[in-house]
């Protein structure tokens, strides 16, 4: 299976144990300016401070944010999820954050951030399922491959907790398999390829 | 169905309930009203997202499970406690000077937040001066928020909130436990009046010197917020409080020169002109 590789217009990934390294081995290797924008959902207890979002700086290439109500998204940027919100797309592709009740026990849900995007972005999305001890973003990601997006799961070897990614894998064919490594070059490739495209 | 379809049926569905029943919630923003509606016509017994607007013209049974359903009701005692702490350290001081208070606690769901801003305001001797109207668009809530009986299992978080928040006591000074409930104690309700106001239609009912509104604006589209903020700022008190959540802020507002930012973090602003 292949990603075709000019059509996609944003990015979302989903993580919780072992988000944070998952995460900064991704973002550490991502080009810039990096032309697609990436929203995050990790999981995180929800009297977090900004902590994780200075920790991801530290190594990013890219600048991370933390996602606000109705900003607009735009390319070169990752935004995260706060702690305690669930993040959701705006068909004017903002950003809004919603407390309605826990999806999957979690809020911020990667479940409610992939099927919103989906809704928005439909075939121009990517989903990326990362490491995690829950099922969360598996609906989500069956969701975005029903609305014709891309997905990748993170090999469940490599994950530090494989049960997220192989949740993903039980209810949805991902278009790729791969450690995170080779989910960065994959991103470089999609981001270099909107480049010529433009 | 297509996404624009999907988007058109509730448009439709709002239109229809705004003209027949007097609730607006076309300024709400669509993405997590989507996501609710989707959950309230899976269940049993509803009709589909397409039936909906002609059964919920007729049917006011369902059109009342609709606004409880609708509507985000997830709230805890002394949520946010770093606010509350704020609160006490920043706002506390300035209500002494007023010899009647009037606290304006807007979308207050089963009013556990209302309850804890009663204890802070027992606490620092101003209760017995104060009178706070606890409002929310959905009825059911509010005749939850009037009994005050929530479940024991929350306590042991309420504890840790109060806590948190510089609470000095032990909380179940404030309530009666039996059996797998807890209730507020009498004294914490005779001067809370709970009451039904829609921010997007209805109006000012009175001069205050707190605006309490938290975690209700991110549900309201750029507009809708505005005219939220211009009736919070006509209900001020000049030298009044105005008190947002965490992730709303003001700036956008056309009369955010009228207000001085008082704690950044937790969104509490005073209205200084």
């Amino acid at each position: 299976m292949t990603l075709q590789k000019e059509k996609y217009r944003a990015v979302v990934i989903g993580a919780s144990w072992g988000g944070m390294n998952a995460l900064q081995k991704i973002f550490s290797q991502l080009t810039n300016p990096f032309k697609i924008p990436i929203l995050v959902v990790l999981h995180q207890d929800k009297t977090a401070g900004g902590g994780v979002i200075d920790i991801l700086n530290i190594v990013s290439t890219l600048p991370v944010i933390e996602a606000e109500e109705k900003q607009k998204i735009l390319p070169g940027f990752a935004y995260l999820a706060p702690p305690n919100y669930h993040l959701l797309v705006e068909s004017n592709k903002t950003l809004s954050l919603c407390i309605s009740e826990k999806v999957n026990y979690c809020r911020p849900s990667v479940d409610v951030l992939f099927e919103s995007a989906a809704d928005i972005y439909r075939h121009a999305l990517l989903g990326i399922v990362l490491t995690g001890a829950n099922n969360d973003g598996a609906n989500g990601a069956r969701y975005i491959r029903e609305k014709g997006g891309g997905l990748i799961v993170q090999s469940p070897e490599e994950a530090e907790m494989p049960t997220m990614p192989n949740s993903a894998l039980e209810v949805t064919t991902a278009d790729f398999v791969l450690d995170l490594d080779m989910i960065a070059e994959k991103l470089n490739e999609l981001a270099n390829a909107i480049d010529k495209a433009d | 169905m297509d996404t624009t379809e999907e988007d058109d049926d509730i448009k439709d569905l709002l239109e229809v309930i705004y003209a027949k029943w007097g609730y607006d919630f076309r300024g709400y923003s669509a993405a997590s009203m989507k996501r609710r509606l989707y959950y309230f016509v899976r269940q049993k017994g509803t009709p589909s997202m397409k039936e909906l607007p002609h059964y919920i013209v007729r049917d006011k049974a369902l059109f009342s499970r609709f606004i409880e359903e609708i509507t985000t009701n997830v709230t805890e005692m002394f949520r946010d406690p770093g606010f509350y702490r704020s609160v006490r350290a920043n706002v506390i001081n300035h209500l002494y000077s007023y010899p009647h208070l009037k606290v304006w606690h807007a979308g207050c769901a089963t009013g556990e937040e209302a309850y804890s801003m009663n204890i802070i305001l027992e606490e620092e001797k101003l209760k017995d001066r104060s009178m706070m109207y606890a409002t929310d668009i959905n009825r059911l809530v509010l005749s939850k928020a009037k009994k005050g009986i929530y479940p024991v299992q929350c306590l042991r978080e309420y504890e840790k909130n109060y806590i948190d928040s510089g609470g000095s006591h032990d909380l179940s000074l404030y309530y009666c436990k039996a059996y797998d409930h807890f209730i507020m104690n009498n004294n914490l309700m005779n001067n809370i009046v709970f009451t039904e106001h829609d921010l997007a239609t209805d109006y000012v009912f009175g001069e205050m010197q707190m605006v309490m509104c938290r975690n209700v604006l991110i549900y309201f589209n750029r507009d809708l917020q505005n005219k939220v903020f211009k009736l919070f700022h006509e209900s001020l008190d000049l030298g009044g409080f105005l008190c947002l959540g965490a992730k709303e802020t003001l700036d956008f507002y056309e009369g955010r020169d009228h207000f001085k930012v008082v704690d950044d973090a937790y969104k509490i602003y005073q209205l200084v002109k």
